[in-house]
């Protein structure tokens, strides 16, 4: 699919530039300029396809829909795949969480959507694709669901509902099943295209710093650090890299866009693949900017025993991983 | 005259969004009353789920993105 621009790369290193195929020069700059094409041009498809996925599913109608319908625990995967299917932004994670539990949804479910909504996102999803290609992203997206799914679960189990903010406690109590009250706006898919673009242009130009840094960090590294540097270290797939790669991302907030291509790197120098996608979930699914804003509607303890779950699932799927491949 | 209120809690697309309404006020040589609302109880209080929103005398008119001049002109006429 992108074998004319890495033909294109060759052209432009080897015998525009001059430089000798093989050298750490060459093969850095031509990694950097093959992927920061490649990774625009699939940022920008799958922004704009699931741009249309949320003008036809807005959330709004995602909330009715589960507010309305007991499945017998079904509802915690819907709402997992609601989550990893509609934008995130972090400033809408909070009124997205009041809206639900107004809806009358429960907590557990709620949480389901919270945890996978900045897990699975447009950004790291056309990211993984360009850089580790389909079969690791299907890995990721399915882990991400599973771990919103049963984390939701568990939180649902914890009677927590206490350790939310009283204002927040006040609204579940007057929480009602909300009936169908969401009007379909009248204006087709097909006029909505040209803002749907207009808004992928947008996301794309807003994260496009990050994406050249993220890929020029590992253009350099990938050009430099020798072949198999750490997995003379970690071959054996220990075990303890995983729990130590989710404490260590914690405190590192990092775009999707500037993460994933420093980790590919690692990755194909020998960091086994479990402990980097558990890396990657922990920097942008747990992070102190969200838990800052949380606190509007949670108490410390609970955002906490939040983030507890969360990194706990992420080291379980990373070990799981690590174990089966 | 018009009250505008624009709901969001303080993230970048809130203040694109502030942007674009006094654009559009502009062109439309409109004067309105700009509010910005961050309060997360506020907003709640409209049932809006995704900011930013546009909130035109107390009526819910464009939620979940960053308008376009045409869009809030709409709204406003």
């Amino acid at each position: 699919m992108f074998q004319w621009l890495q033909d294109l790369a060759d052209w432009l290193i080897y015998s525009v530039f001059n430089l000798a195929p093989g050298s750490p020069l060459g093969e850095s700059l031509n990694f950097f300029i093959y992927d920061t094409i490649k990774i625009l041009i699939l940022l920008f498809l799958i922004i704009f396809l699931m741009g249309m996925v949320n003008a036809y599913f807005p959330v709004e109608r995602l909330r009715n829909f589960l507010s309305r319908h007991r499945l017998y625990g079904l509802e915690y995967f819907l709402a997992s795949v609601f989550g990893a299917v509609t934008p995130f932004c972090s400033c809408s994670s909070v009124p997205l969480f009041i809206g639900f539990v107004q809806g009358g949804i429960p907590l557990g479910v709620t949480f389901s959507f919270l945890i996978t909504s900045p897990l699975v996102n447009e950004v790291a999803i056309a990211l993984f694709i360009g850089m580790f290609g389909w079969k690791v992203t299907i890995i990721y997206v399915a882990s991400g669901i599973l771990l919103g799914t049963f984390g939701g679960w568990l939180l649902g189990r914890l009677q927590i509902e206490h350790l939310l903010t009283s204002w927040v406690r006040q609204i579940l109590e007057n929480a009602q099943a909300q009936s169908g009250t969401f009007q379909r706006e009248q204006t087709s898919l097909f006029s909505k295209l040209p803002g749907i673009g207009r808004e992928a242009m947008n996301i794309v130009r807003s994260v496009i710093g990050y994406v050249v840094i993220g890929i020029g960090i590992g253009a350099v590294m990938h050009g430099y650090v020798p072949e198999n540097f750490f997995g003379q270290y970690l071959s054996g797939g220990q075990w303890w890299t995983v729990p130590l790669a989710v404490v260590l991302a914690v405190p590192i907030y990092a775009n999707a866009a500037g993460i994933i291509p420093v980790i590919q790197v690692l990755v194909s120098k020998g960091v086994p693949l479990g402990t980097a996608i558990a890396f990657i979930m922990s920097t942008i699914g747990l992070s102190l900017p969200e838990a800052t804003l949380l606190k509007k509607v949670m108490s410390m303890k609970l955002i906490m025993i939040f983030f507890g779950v969360v990194a706990l699932f992420i080291i379980l799927s990373g070990i799981l991983f690590n174990t089966l491949m | 005259m018009k009250t505008i209120k624009i709901l969001g809690m303080g993230c970048p697309k809130c203040k694109q969004t502030e942007k674009v309404v006094n654009m559009a006020l502009e062109a439309m040589g409109m004067e309105a009353r700009v509010v910005k609302v961050e309060d997360i109880e506020q907003i709640m209080s409209y049932h809006v789920m995704a900011t930013p929103a546009v909130v035109v005398d107390e009526n819910v008119k464009l939620t979940g993105h960053v308008p376009t001049v045409k869009e809030v002109t709409d709204a406003l006429s």
